[in-house]
């Protein structure tokens, strides 16, 4: 039989043009920060220098959130349709420059460009249009007849996907009438920045969308700004337990979209070679850095073994490597930081006993890398079962029964999402029922849309993105609730 | 002055994504509202009605079977090609009387792009699950009802036509629409508009001609599942709904308000030509 070697087939950068240094976006302009504060955004598959990107100290948190307040009179008062009609055009320009966000991404961020250009640009156009078209019908949401905005929004958004996560935290505030100030992570501020770009191109008015980078300390500043009304979050569970001590006694609006320890289920009557496709996406997609991602795999005890051999047999194809690779599967860890903390949780799997596998591969001398593991003979009590990882290291237990998997599955202080994977349809619905946890893959795994509320239960935080679900962190309850009592 | 002999449109019908003459050869002349002549228009035949309910049904599985996401996206692009052909529609409607062109184009255009965002939300906001006392997940979707005949109102050629053809494709149904008999010009171009959008063959057809000749054929046809009755003169009225009981067509009819107002759109417009499906399923290890 002919073998074909491997090629690489890199997508270009030259669609990418990277300023060297950016300010900060407010009020429709880019701006200097007023200390001069500079840190460096690398791309962590080489370490090299992308740019060179303000620090928000508290005079800049100020000047954007005075922008947002004097923009959100004239913008809560456009009607509906009007309003609509900016986000339809965001999302168009989204689209049409998704070639370029998403080589962009790829670099910022270390996630394979299949995956940024399949997954996070559609999706992220997909939910602006998607909001665009409750900006004119929030009437018929379930709020009210006619919905009120809360004010000025503050957002702090992840480094996982940096574009999507923007989507998900502006396109409702605006539909709803609210205005934001987005604070991007301080490893990925790029594409958040090139945003800024977009509602120039759309004509958004200024101070609508105001764009500030920095560190954990710009975000505490935004989230504490006496005159912000709606603080939303996507993150690590400890710095939401933060923001919720942070904002106590205020009577600012809260969400929180916190971590996870998600269970993916395997029972023995599962398509094997289906379900194995559906833990390898759940754990490995975007190098494991998904707060929803299935990295405590459950497998019924009779097909263990069977479901083992064969995952494995599946790892041993995963190519790491160069992000921008259209052949890659598993891109670069975000951040030297993280990749500590995989090393670290990782060791503490194989110092508690557990027995560690990866395939052999070879990862670049460069960058930040991990190689997808797989952790067997786990039990509850280990770290890695416990603890969120945050990367490509996935835990392997075993069950019984329905009622032990779901004993299982809910072990845990987080509640995001689960898997389950059976042939039989009331199992499915009957484990639905049972996992505490806001959303449930039944025979799939990682699927989003933006008409699908997403959040968790527990520790994994409050409030739901998507859906029409999605509208309410982002509306005025008090007139809805003043009428139902 | 330029003493350059302009080129005329031909107005044709518009049938599975084509621009055919009626069968019949036969065609009427179009004047504006104060009696200038304005070029020919097909008569559409009984014959054309029956091809157009055709390439309606063939569209059916196609149309219906898109994602709610990939409609919508395809009608708010029919939005963003009639603002580029303003000026035509805008000189059509001022030929037709409309009081204020512009505002009847914008609304026109705006009503598309407020249907196109309902097609992945009157699901979640007309729908949804039941809380049946058993052990059973029970939900209820709401689907397109099929073909939907759509006779246009007479006046408000655009505005009042796109009201009523943008709520029946939204959900999935193909229709076969009958242009207003007066101010056929509006619906022709905005058949043109249609065919160059992504809006596949046969999911919109346009006939034009005598609204008294066709109203009744196509309230008779057995492959029509729903019939908006809205431009149906008021004397072939109860005629009309007695050839609808044959197979019990849904009628529908435009809500009688003011076209430019709010009240003019609604998800119920999409509910009135769909079907609400329920599904049991038990719950159980």
């Amino acid at each position: 039989m002919m073998k074909f070697e491997y090629a690489p087939a890199p997508e270009s950068r030259a669609i990418v043009d990277i300023a060297p240094s950016y300010g900060l976006f407010l009020d429709g302009t880019f701006t200097e920060p007023s200390d001069g504060g500079v840190f460096k955004t690398v791309n962590p598959a080489s370490e090299e220098v992308l740019a060179e990107v303000a620090s928000a100290g508290a005079r800049d948190v100020d000047h954007a959130v005075a922008a947002a307040r004097r923009a959100f009179e004239p913008w809560s008062a456009l009607p509906g349709p009007e309003r609509a009609k900016y986000l339809f055009r965001i999302a168009r320009i989204v689209q049409e420059r998704s070639r370029e966000l998403a080589v962009l991404e790829s670099l910022d961020n270390g996630k394979p460009i299949r995956e940024s250009r399949d997954v996070d640009l559609p999706l992220a156009a997909a939910h602006f249009f998607y909001y665009a078209g409750w900006a004119d019908k929030l009437g018929y949401a379930g709020f009210g007849p006619d919905p009120r905005p809360l004010g000025v929004a503050a957002q702090v958004i992840p480094w996982n996907f940096p574009m999507l996560m923007l989507a998900w935290k502006i396109a409702p505030a605006l539909a709803c009438g609210n205005t934001v100030v987005l604070k991007p992570a301080e490893t990925t501020p790029l594409s958040a920045l090139f945003f800024a770009d977009i509602c120039r191109q759309a004509d958004l008015p200024p101070g609508v969308v105001n764009i500030i980078t920095g560190a954990g300390d710009t975000g505490r500043l935004l989230v504490e700004h006496p005159d912000v009304d709606k603080v939303a979050f996507t993150g690590s569970t400890e710095v939401g337990r933060q923001i919720a001590q942070a904002v106590s006694g205020s009577r600012k609006r809260v969400t929180l979209e916190l971590g996870g320890k998600a269970a993916n289920i395997v029972f023995d009557d599962a398509p094997i070679d289906q379900a194995v496709e559906g833990i390898v996406n759940g754990i490995f997609f975007n190098q494991g850095h998904v707060c929803c991602a299935g990295s405590r795999l459950l497998v019924q005890e009779s097909v263990a073994e069977e479901l083992m051999a064969a995952l494995k047999r599946r790892m041993a194809h995963l190519r790491v490597g160069d992000p921008l690779d259209k052949n890659t599967d598993i891109g670069a860890i975000n951040s030297a930081a993280q990749l500590a903390r995989i090393r670290e949780l990782s060791d503490a799997g194989a110092a508690e006993g557990a027995e560690a596998w990866s395939p052999p591969c070879e990862l670049p001398d460069r960058g930040f890398w991990f190689a997808p593991t797989v952790f067997t003979g786990v039990s509850q009590a280990h770290r890695i079962a416990r603890e969120e990882i945050f990367g490509p290291v996935l835990s392997v237990l075993t069950f019984r029964t329905p009622a032990e998997a779901v004993e299982k599955a809910n072990n845990t202080p987080y509640g995001l999402s689960a898997g389950v994977w059976t042939e039989k349809g009331s199992r499915i619905l009957w484990m639905a029922e049972r996992l505490r946890a806001g959303v449930i893959w039944a025979n799939t795994f990682n699927k989003f849309d933006p008409s699908s509320p997403f959040g968790g239960y527990k520790e994994s935080g409050f409030g739901r993105e998507g859906g029409r679900q999605g509208l309410e962190p982002y509306v005025d309850l008090e007139p809805v609730r003043g009428k139902a009592t | 002055m330029s003493d350059r002999v302009d080129v005329r449109r031909t107005a044709k019908l518009f049938i599975n994504g084509e621009f055919p003459r009626s069968e019949s050869g036969r065609a009427y002349e179009v004047t504006s509202h104060d009696g200038r002549p304005l070029g020919w228009a097909s008569r559409a035949s009984r014959k054309d009605l029956r091809e157009a309910v055709v390439a309606a049904r063939a569209a059916f599985p196609g149309w219906s079977g898109r994602t709610a996401y990939n409609r919508g996206q395809i009608l708010y692009r029919v939005a963003e090609l009639m603002e580029g052909r303003r000026a035509q529609f805008e000189s059509e409607l001022a030929d037709a009387g409309a009081g204020d062109p512009p505002h009847g184009v914008s609304a026109a255009i705006d009503r598309w792009v407020w249907y196109a965002g309902w097609s992945d939300k009157v699901a979640q906001v007309l729908g949804g699950t039941n809380p049946v006392a058993g052990p059973y997940f029970d939900f209820t979707v709401l689907e397109p009802t099929g073909v939907v005949g759509v006779v246009a109102p007479q006046d408000q050629s655009l505005l009042g036509l796109v009201s009523r053809v943008a709520p029946a494709v939204v959900s999935g149904n193909t229709t076969v629409v009958v242009a207003s008999e007066r101010s056929p010009l509006p619906a022709v171009s905005l058949a043109e508009v249609l065919a160059t959008s992504d809006v596949p063959p046969g999911v919109v057809n346009v006939l034009t001609g005598s609204t008294a000749e066709l109203a009744p054929w196509l309230a008779a046809h057995m492959d029509v599942n729903a019939i908006d009755v809205t431009g149906v003169p008021d004397d072939l009225v109860a005629d009309v709904e007695r050839a609808v009981a044959d197979n019990l067509k849904r009628v529908v009819r435009g809500p009688a308000v003011d076209p430019f107002s709010e009240d003019a759109q609604s998800p119920y417009e999409i509910a009135a030509l769909a079907e609400f499906k329920t599904v049991w399923h038990p719950i159980g290890t």
